[in-house]
C-alpha cells in the first residue's frame, strides 16, 4: 500500500478564542447572578420549571463548550452522556432509595469514566470522524437503552418515574422552587470550576491543541491524554446535568435521549458561541423557548426553524452570541464617550 | 445451510442500499472534505418526492426517473445555497450546517407528508425469484439496480470527460483548475450526483423499512460505517463496504442469539468504532500524512 503524501493545510477546528474572552466581566456576573436568584419568586410554577430546564441545559452546554472551545473536538453525542446521568440518577434514587442529591455525583463520575472510555478511540480520530462516531453514540443510546436484558433497572421502553424531592429543614417552598435553588448552587458550583478548569495548566493545554496539535505535542503536552481528559470532563458535567434533568422531569425514557437533543445541545453552543462560557446561558435559553415558539406558529415545525435559525447564525452571527455581546460592550463604550 | 445462503443473500440486498448511502457520503467527502449528515435525510425527501408523483398518478418508472431528475437538481441547489459560501469556514461550522440541513429536512418532510409511515410500492413485487425460496424479486430487484448504478458510474467517472475533471477535482483542486477544469461547479455536480444517488437508495429501500421521515437514520448510519469501512477516501471502497456491512448485520442478527432488529444501532456503532481504531483509512482508504 503507497501512502501518499499530502500536504494538509488544516484549519483549526475551531475558531481559536483568547483566554480572557471566556468568561464575563464582575459586575456583568453580579447582575446575572441577582436576577438568577430573584426571578423565580415572581413567576408561577411552571415557569419556575422552566427556568430550571434552562439552567440544566446550560450545564450540558456548558460541558459541550469545554470540549470544543476549549479543547477543539466535537460532539453530536452529548445526548447519551445526558442519557446515562439521567438513568444513573433514577436508577440509583428509585431502586436504591439514595438521596437525590447525592446521586450527582455518582452520575457525574460515571459519565466521567464512560467519556474517557469513548474518548480513548477518540484519540485517534479528528474532526469529521469524531463527529461521525459520537453521531452513532447518540442514535444508537435509546436503543441500547431499551434492551431486555436492563429492563428491571431501567423499565425498558417504559422508562422511570422519579419521585421529585420536596424542600429540606421545612423550608416554606413549593418543590419546584426548591429544585430551582439546588440546581442553581449546583449550575454556579460547575461553572466556577469550569472557568478555573479553563484557566488552569489542564485549560491552557487544551486550549494549545485545540489551536495547535503538532505544535503542543512539540511543547511537551500529552494530546491524548489531554483529549481524552477534555472527553471525560465534558461527559461527566453532561451527566451531573441529565441526572438534574432526571429530577426536575421526574421521568426517564429511551425516547428523551435521542439524536434530536444532542443536535438541541450542539445548537446551544453554536448560539451562544463556541468558547464563550456565559453564551452557554443564552444557547440553552434558545432552545428550551424558540421551539415552544416555533410549535406555536405550526406543531412539528420546531425542526425547520432550528434549522433556519442555525444557518442565519452561522452566516450571520458565525461567533453567537459573544459576538452581539461583544457588539454591546463596544455601542455602551461609544456612548460613554460622547 | 440454506439458512446460511439466506441471510448472505439478504445481507447482500441491504449491503446494496448500504453501498448506495456510502457511494453518496463519499462523494460529497471526497468533493468537500466534510460528511454529509442530512445524506440520509435528503434521501427520504427524495422518496417521499416520488411517492407524491406516484400518487398524483405518475407510473413508477417515470417517478423514479423524475425524481432522480429533481434530485439532482436539488442537490446542487442546496451545494450552491448554503454550503458553497461555508467552503472556507472551519470544520465545526460546518458541521453545524450539516446539521441544520439534517433538522430542517426531517421537519418539513413531516410538516408536508406528516409521520404516519406509509406504504412504498416495490417494481419488482415481492414472490420468490426465480423459484427459489432464496430471495425474493424485491431483493434482487435491490441488487440489481445498484449493480446497474455502479457500472454507470464506473464508466461516467473512467470514460468521460466530466468524471475525469470531476475526479480531477476531487483529487488535487489546485492543479485542476490550473488545467481550466471549473472546479467550484465540479463540487456542485458531486452534490447533484449524491443526492441522486441517494434517491435511488431511499427508493430501493423504502417497501423493506416503509415510508416515514425518520426511514433513514439507520440507513444512514449503515452507510456512514460502510464508508468507513471501505475508507472514506474511496469510493470501491465504499461500495465493497456497503456489502460487507449488509452481509455482516445480517449474519450478527441470525447467528449470535439476542440480537435482533432492537440492536441494530448499536451494532453499526460499535462497527465504526473499531474500524476507526484498528484501521482508521478503512479498507481501501489511503492513509493521510500531515506534513509538519
Amino acid at each position: 500500500m503507497s501512502a501518499i503524501q499530502e500536504v494538509v493545510t488544516e484549519a483549526p477546528a475551531v475558531e481559536a478564542v483568547p483566554k480572557r474572552a471566556m468568561t464575563l466581566g464582575a459586575g456583568t456576573s453580579l447582575v446575572m447572578l441577582a436576577v438568577l436568584l430573584l426571578v423565580p419568586l415572581l413567576v408561577k410554577n411552571f415557569i419556575i420549571f422552566q427556568l430550571t430546564m434552562l439552567l440544566i441545559y446550560g450545564l450540558a452546554v456548558l460541558a459541550l463548550n469545554i470540549l470544543t472551545g476549549g479543547s477543539g473536538q466535537f460532539s453530536l453525542g452529548q445526548s447519551a452522556f445526558y442519557a446515562v446521568g439521567a438513568y444513573t440518577s433514577a436508577i440509583l434514587m428509585e431502586h436504591a432509595g439514595i438521596n437525590y442529591a447525592l446521586t450527582l455525583p455518582v452520575a457525574g463520575v460515571i459519565c466521567f469514566v464512560f467519556g474517557f472510555l469513548f474518548g480513548l478511540p477518540a484519540l485517534r480520530l479528528s474532526g469529521v470522524y469524531l463527529a461521525l462516531a459520537t453521531f452513532a453514540l447518540a442514535t444508537a443510546m435509546p436503543q441500547l437503552l431499551k434492551l431486555g436484558y436492563f429492563e428491571y433497572w431501567t423499565g425498558g421502553v417504559q422508562g422511570l418515574v422519579v419521585t421529585k424531592p420536596d424542600a429540606p429543614f421545612g423550608l416554606p417552598m413549593s418543590q419546584d422552587m426548591w429544585l430551582y435553588y439546588f440546581t442553581l448552587v449546583v449550575t454556579i458550583a460547575i461553572y466556577i470550576c469550569s472557568v478555573n478548569l479553563l484557566r488552569s495548566r489542564s485549560g491552557r493545554a487544551f486550549m494549545a491543541i485545540r489551536d495547535n496539535e503538532i505544535a503542543a505535542s512539540a511543547m511537551g503536552i500529552d494530546v491524548s491524554l489531554y483529549k481524552t481528559l477534555a472527553f471525560g470532563v465534558s461527559a461527566g458535567i453532561t451527566g451531573v446535568a441529565g441526572g438534574l434533568g432526571a429530577i426536575a422531569v421526574q421521568f426517564v425514557a429511551p425516547d428523551s435521549y435521542t439524536i434530536t437533543l444532542a443536535i438541541s445541545l450542539f445548537l446551544g453552543m453554536v448560539v451562544g458561541g463556541v468558547g464563550w462560557l456565559p453564551g452557554s446561558i443564552v444557547g440553552s435559553a434558545f432552545i428550551i423557548f424558540v421551539p415552544n415558539i416555533a410549535e406555536g406558529i405550526s406543531k412539528g415545525l420546531s425542526g425547520a426553524v432550528f434549522g433556519v435559525l442555525l444557518f442565519l447564525v452561522i452566516f450571520l452571527v458565525p461567533h453567537g452570541a459573544r459576538q452581539v455581546a461583544i457588539v454591546a460592550q463596544q455601542l455602551i463604550g461609544k456612548l460613554r464617550k460622547n | 445451510m440454506e439458512l446460511f445462503f439466506n441471510q448472505i443473500l439478504a445481507g447482500i440486498s441491504t449491503g446494496a442500499i448500504y453501498a448506495c448511502m456510502a457511494l453518496a457520503v463519499v462523494m460529497i467527502y471526497q468533493a468537500i472534505d466534510h460528511l454529509n449528515f442530512a445524506q440520509g435525510e435528503m434521501a427520504m425527501f427524495s422518496t417521499f418526492i416520488s411517492w407524491q408523483l406516484m400518487q398524483w398518478g405518475v407510473p413508477y418508472w417515470g417517478a423514479f426517473v423524475l425524481t432522480l431528475g429533481l434530485s439532482f437538481l436539488g442537490g446542487i441547489a442546496i451545494e450552491r445555497l448554503l454550503f458553497k459560501p461555508l467552503a472556507k469556514a472551519p470544520i465545526l461550522t460546518n458541521v453545524a450546517g450539516f446539521i441544520a440541513l439534517y433538522a430542517i429536512v426531517n421537519s418539513v418532510a413531516g410538516l408536508i407528508w406528516d409521520f404516519t409511515i406509509k406504504q412504498y410500492p416495490t417494481p419488482f413485487g415481492s414472490h420468490p425469484f426465480l423459484g427459489s425460496q432464496l430471495i425474493s424479486t424485491h431483493q434482487a430487484g435491490m441488487i440489481g439496480v445498484t449493480i446497474l448504478l455502479l457500472i454507470g458510474l464506473y464508466f461516467f467517472f473512467q470514460f468521460t470527460r466530466m468524471g475525469l475533471a470531476m475526479r480531477a477535482a476531487a483529487s488535487l483542486p489546485e492543479s485542476a483548475r490550473l488545467v481550466g477544469i471549473n472546479t467550484s461547479w465540479m463540487i456542485a455536480l458531486g452534490w447533484g450526483m449524491a443526492a441522486a444517488i441517494g434517491s435511488i437508495a431511499g427508493m430501493m429501500i423504502a417497501p423493506v423499512v416503509f415510508l416515514e421521515p425518520n426511514m433513514m437514520l439507520g440507513v444512514l448510519i449503515y452507510g456512514f460505517a460502510a464508508a468507513v469501512l471501505g475508507g472514506l477516501t474511496s469510493p470501491f471502497g465504499a461500495v465493497v463496504g456497503g456489502f460487507l456491512v449488509g452481509i455482516f448485520e445480517n449474519l450478527v442478527g441470525t447467528y449470535i442469539p439476542g440480537v435482533g432488529n432492537e440492536l441494530k444501532l448499536p451494532i453499526a456503532l460499535a462497527l465504526i468504532i473499531t474500524v476507526l481504531v484498528i484501521k482508521p483509512a478503512g479498507l481501501f482508504g489511503r492513509p493521510i500524512v500531515k506534513r509538519v
